[in-house]
């Protein structure tokens, strides 16, 4: 009777890496159905196209590292940063747009570092930062939400979509400032004068026209995933707050120098996509709860500093970026208190 | 209500408990052979006491503990030991080890047993080494000798005994069982134990709430025994989830407390024991009944019958499974132990020993290979796992690299190994695997850095008394030269005191160098005449061999052959005067000339005053100046190289005569009187033996023979009780001249004998000594 031999445990829980990314997957997708909703099909394009070339280029990866492609196919590693990164780039950007940062999401940040669990920098938003520098014009130009559009015009439908991705036909008049860009150029109104001027604003409810509910459906997807316990809540809510707190401060009345109300930070541009979707990616952040909780708020802090007085208003993909960096150094300093010792160590301690 | 405790981390796997909790505890019949391995528990194995062949009764011991962290073996049934062997036993490894080997003969005749009434009549000792008579160890898996548990160090105050029937595991109901089924027992044993740890201010049993049956058991128990002297016992009930019954852990849950990383329960006040035992113990004490039993579960879908036994310890687990309609077919993996911590066996053949408390024999449906693992992807599911909040992600990546300064500092050691991270891995990383071999290597790497530091240790010891050695040698040169400098300086005042006089040294020094010269002459006679006689008989063989080639030779050469002849006869006629000379002395060889004359020239130096000697000197010295001068003048005619080295030495010689000349000018100036009045101490010495050995020539020149001979025999007698007293003296040191001191002994006393003889032939002519 030959018998197994090996270690325990002997049992396992249901579920592997490939159930934890569809988990990821399937929570995008209230917010990917609001960016449809009221952005037209742009986004959905994007997300399709960079999962396949995200696919493709993990499998040419991995036959030029002479692994078995399908069992890491599987693990939908490379299919959700395609997703995240098609969820981030603007609607009808044009095709190679897709292609060159996802190319250099998958080739470079993730298979040249090491692969799968070594990569230091979210490949997304590696991916994102690497066009969003090399092309700002095309990286720019965000359509214009439904309820904004000026009278007489319509969303793109999906042929005029493609022509605009794959021809670069430049429809006029689809485009519109983001609310964050329309705070970032003004210097003169008042934040309530804002709100009724601008179209994004007087369309919208609080943060501005379709984006709200954008990042109210990333919202609901995040709290799915925190009660499958695909991660814990440590990161995200310290962004949250932080990023709120740091709104409350500098919201200065509403004057014309405000840099916006806590609701416009928390409910507009990548915000809730990132504190869940992009800063509880496992690999490039903190490992224990306490440095989860450093690691996010500082994102947090960073995304309204680089928000309100930096060059770009994509602030969230810098600040995880720069955090990224200090993801080993945060671990350094938060090892957790292990039972049966008084206090914590740090990892730099190596006394027996 | 008392506060519970939540611990950090923990799983919840399916329980997979109702399977075998659905009879009752069931007896199996007796195997055909018992395998009792002599180690079943944590600690020394134990030693056997029986032999092969011969018959044992049920519970009789058959191995005795050996040490204070062992415990002893009993005979399950009665039977027949038919082999103390090396079997397989119950190990991952699948290692052998030591077994006895019982044929049961199926009459089950137990010893006699000491039953006891009253516990509380016996003192602790007794109670602690009934426990430990009987063999019991920890049930719950780990199987350390209970007695010592039981006998804390005096230095911890035990107020806490918690008894722990929290039974996390999937599938295990072994202590449920035993708790629905012997309630009773198992709290008379909580009582027991409590009063043998001086009744702790609470005693505690800890069962999760998922076995509802066996808290309404055991409250009933409790209840029944209302009103018992001792400590309160108490219920505590807390929600499931794994490892709660992780010793640590419970301490955790029901206390508050952690144990400090690399100590003992007992460091916080805490003792720890599990259900089985308690009833184990309690059996022991009360009915002097020793451990040859434990409750087994027996489960997993590729057995037709799930339930728990009550198993002989020793029985083969492949009867046990043939018992319960075992498909070996559906069976992937056989299991001791749980699904989360146990191992696999690489055979049934295998006994439960005293630390099985469940045999899983899964479905491959049931627990599925593992699938091969992926990337690490630090999701930190691990840590959000981990009872013990280590960073399992951390550990696995420095495992990987095998860094191991770094997975001490995340503290590898203080994993508990209970399997949560890997149960919760999305990856499917075998993570607990890591740990153990990283362990294991941290560990070998302790013992051979101890090693090293030892031996490290054991070199500069070694050194150090080298150097210590050395320095020792050099204090005692130094010491010596000091002595010798100060013996100069003292030799120089009494020159200064003594004039003139010559150093006491080379005044004894000829008196002593006649007599060693005069003692080498007489020392070997025969040997002498041995080799007088040889020369004798060579001259002789060749003057025959001359004479011969002189006859054979033609005339022109004989003339030259017959001077040779003529030189060997010469030779030959030397060579046999020395001889008879030779005899001629040899035969008086023990007369004292030889040391007479020394003795007498020593005298004679001794005897001269210090004016005439150094006049003596003075004219040998001179002697030696006009031999010198001679050999000069012939240098310098011959253009010798040495001439040079002649001069030096005539001039050495003149002025050392010079110097001699003035000594005695000095002496005869007046110092003379004082020198007489104050002699050297060496002088004194020199002259003392000088007088011993006159009186003992004097002596024996007054004598007559016979005194002679007595005087002889005295002191040989006194010398062959010298020897004798140190050949004594050295068997007992057992000494390497022993033999050399036994045949100096024989000899002398040969010679005593014999001397003793010569008086008695000597013509008796008066006895005035006696």
């Amino acid at each position: 009777m030959p018998l197994l031999r090996i270690t325990s445990p002997h049992t396992h829980s249901p579920g592997n890496t490939g159930d934890v990314m569809q988990q990821v997957m399937l929570a995008t997708i209230p917010g990917l159905i609001a960016l449809s909703y009221f952005f037209g099909p742009g986004s959905l394009m994007n997300v399709v196209m960079a999962s396949f070339t995200a696919v493709a280029c993990e499998a040419a990866m991995m036959k030029l590292r002479r692994r078995p492609v399908m069992f890491y196919i599987n693990d939908y590693s490379a299919v959700v940063t395609g997703v995240l990164l098609g969820l981030s780039l603007p609607p009808y950007c044009p095709w190679w747009i897709v292609a060159v940062s996802t190319g250099f999401a998958i080739v470079v940040a993730k298979h040249l570092y090491g692969g799968m669990g070594f990569n230091p920098f979210n490949p997304a938003m590696v991916g994102y930062v690497v066009v969003l520098i090399s092309f700002p014009v095309e990286m720019t130009q965000w359509a214009a939400p439904r309820t904004a559009l000026p009278d007489g015009q319509s969303l793109l439908g999906p042929l005029s979509a493609l022509q605009q991705i794959w021809l670069d036909t430049g429809i006029d008049g689809h485009t519109a400032a983001t609310p964050l860009d329309v705070f970032k150029q003004n210097d003169s109104q008042l934040v309530q004068h804002l709100y009724a001027t601008e179209p994004v604003f007087a369309a919208g409810r609080w943060a501005g026209a379709g984006w709200e509910w954008v990042n109210l459906g990333f919202l609901i997807g995040g709290a799915y995933l925190l009660y499958r316990r695909i991660f814990t809540w440590h990161a995200p809510v310290a962004m949250l707050v932080a990023l709120t707190l740091m709104a409350t401060i500098f919201y200065d009345g509403g004057s014309s120098t405000s840099g916006g109300s806590p609701l416009l930070h928390l409910l507009s541009g990548g915000t809730m996509l990132g504190a869940f979707f992009i800063i509880t990616d496992p690999v490039t952040s903190a490992t224990s709860n306490r440095g989860k909780l450093i690691f996010g708020a500082s994102i947090g802090v960073l995304i309204y500093i680089i928000r309100s007085w930096g060059n770009y208003p994509d602030a969230v993909a810098f600040a995880v970026l720069l955090m990224n960096f200090a993801a080993p150094f945060i671990d350094y300093y938060t090892v957790p208190r292990t039972y049966g010792h008084d206090k914590p160590r740090r990892a730099t301690d190596n006394r027996p | 209500m008392r506060k519970i405790w939540d611990i950090p981390g923990g799983i919840h796997p399916p329980e997979n408990k109702d399977q075998s909790l659905q009879q009752p505890i069931a007896e199996i019949a007796l195997p055909e052979l018992l395998v009792l391995p002599l180690s079943q528990h944590m600690g020394t194995a134990a030693e056997p006491i029986v032999a092969v062949g011969e018959r044992v009764l049920t519970g009789q011991e058959i191995a005795a503990a050996k040490g204070l962290v062992s415990a002893p073996v009993h005979a399950s049934t009665s039977g027949e030991i038919v082999a103390i062997e090396e079997r397989a036993i119950a190990h991952p490894s699948g290692m052998t080890d030591l077994c006895m080997v019982l044929r049961p003969d199926g009459r089950d005749q137990w010893v006699e047993l000491h039953a006891c009434e009253d516990y509380t009549r016996l003192d602790h000792q007794q109670l602690v080494e009934k426990v430990r008579a009987a063999g019991i160890v920890g049930l719950g898996g780990a199987g350390f000798p209970t007695a010592v548990k039981l006998n804390p160090r005096a230095n911890y105050d035990i107020d806490t005994l918690i008894i722990n029937g929290t039974e996390c595991e999937p599938y295990i109901t072994a202590d449920d069982a035993l708790m629905q089924a012997h309630a009773d027992e198992v709290v008379a044993g909580t009582r027991l134990l409590a009063h043998m740890l001086d009744n702790p201010q609470q005693v505690l049993i800890g069962i999760e709430d998922n076995k509802p049956k066996a808290i309404a058991a055991m409250e009933a128990a409790l209840a029944a025994g209302e009103g018992h002297p001792g400590s309160a016992v108490e219920v505590c009930t807390f929600p499931t989830k794994y490892p709660s019954g992780g010793e640590k852990q419970l301490i955790q849950i029901l206390t508050g407390r952690e144990v400090p990383s690399e100590q003992i329960p007992a460091n916080i006040g805490v003792v720890c024991q599990n259900t089985g035992t308690a009833q184990a113990a309690w059996r022991a004490v009360r009915f002097g009944e020793p451990l040859i039993a434990r409750i087994t579960t027996v489960v997993g879908e590729a057995l037709q019958t799930q339930r728990n036994i009550r198993a002989r310890l020793g029985t083969p687990i492949a009867h046990v499974l043939a018992a319960h309609g075992f498909d070996a077919e559906r069976c992937s993996r056989l299991v001791m132990g749980g699904p989360m911590m146990g191992f696999t066996l690489p055979t049934a053949d295998v006994p439960i020993v005293k630390t099985t408390n469940c045999i899983l024999a899964p479905s491959r449906e049931e627990l599925p290979p593992p699938p091969p693992a992926q990337a690490c992807i630090r999701c930190g599911m691990c840590a959000e796992a981990c009872p013990a909040s280590l960073l399992p992600q951390q550990l696995f990546w420095y495992s990987q690299a095998q860094d191991y300064e770094k997975l001490q500092a995340y503290n590898l050691s203080d994993c508990i190994e209970c399997g949560a991270c890997a149960y919760v891995c999305p990856s499917n990383i075998p993570l607990v695997q890591y740990y153990r071999a990283s362990k294991s290597t941290i560990r070998r790497m302790e013992t051979e850095k101890e090693k090293s530091d030892r031996s490290r240790q054991r070199f500069e010891f070694h050194k150090q008394r080298i150097a210590r050695e050395e320095a020792e040698k050099e204090a005692k040169r130094a010491a010596r030269k000091k002595a010798a400098e100060q013996a100069k300086q003292k030799l120089a005042q009494a020159r200064a005191a003594g004039g003139g006089e010559r150093t006491g040294g080379s005044q004894a020094d000829p008196v002593s160098a006649a007599m060693a010269r005069a003692q080498t002459r007489q020392v070997a006679p025969q040997q002498q005449q041995a080799k007088l006689e040889r020369a004798v008989s060579s001259a002789e063989s060749r003057l025959q061999r001359a004479r011969q080639r002189c006859d054979e030779a033609g005339d022109e050469q004989r003339d030259k052959l017959q001077a040779r002849v003529k030189e060997a006869q010469a030779r030959l006629d030397d060579a046999r005067q020395k001889l008879a000379a030779h005899e001629g002395t040899g035969q008086a060889a023990d007369k004292p000339d030889p040391v007479a004359t020394a003795i007498a020239r020593a005298q004679a130096k001794m005897a001269l005053p210090p004016a005439e000697r150094l006049r003596n000197n003075i004219a040998s010295l001179q002697k030696r100046l006009a031999t010198a001068r001679q050999k000069l003048d012939q240098a310098r005619q011959a253009g010798s190289d040495t001439v040079e080295a002649l001069q030096t030495g005539v001039a050495k010689l003149e002025t050392k005569i010079a110097a001699t000349r003035a000594e005695l000018d000095d002496l005869q100036a007046g110092a003379a009187p004082e020198h007489a009045q104050a002699p050297s101490a060496d002088s004194e010495a020199a002259a003392a033996a000088i007088e011993k050995a006159k009186a003992r020539a004097a002596a024996r020149a007054d004598m007559t023979p016979e005194e002679k001979l007595r005087s002889q025999i005295e002191s040989l007698q006194d010398r062959l009780q010298k020897a004798r007293l140190r050949l004594e003296k050295a068997r007992a040191d057992n000494d390497d001249n022993t033999d050399a001191f036994r045949t100096a002994a024989e000899k002398l006393e040969a010679k005593l004998t014999q001397t003793q003889q010569q008086l008695q032939q000597q013509p008796v002519t008066t006895d005035t000594s006696h």
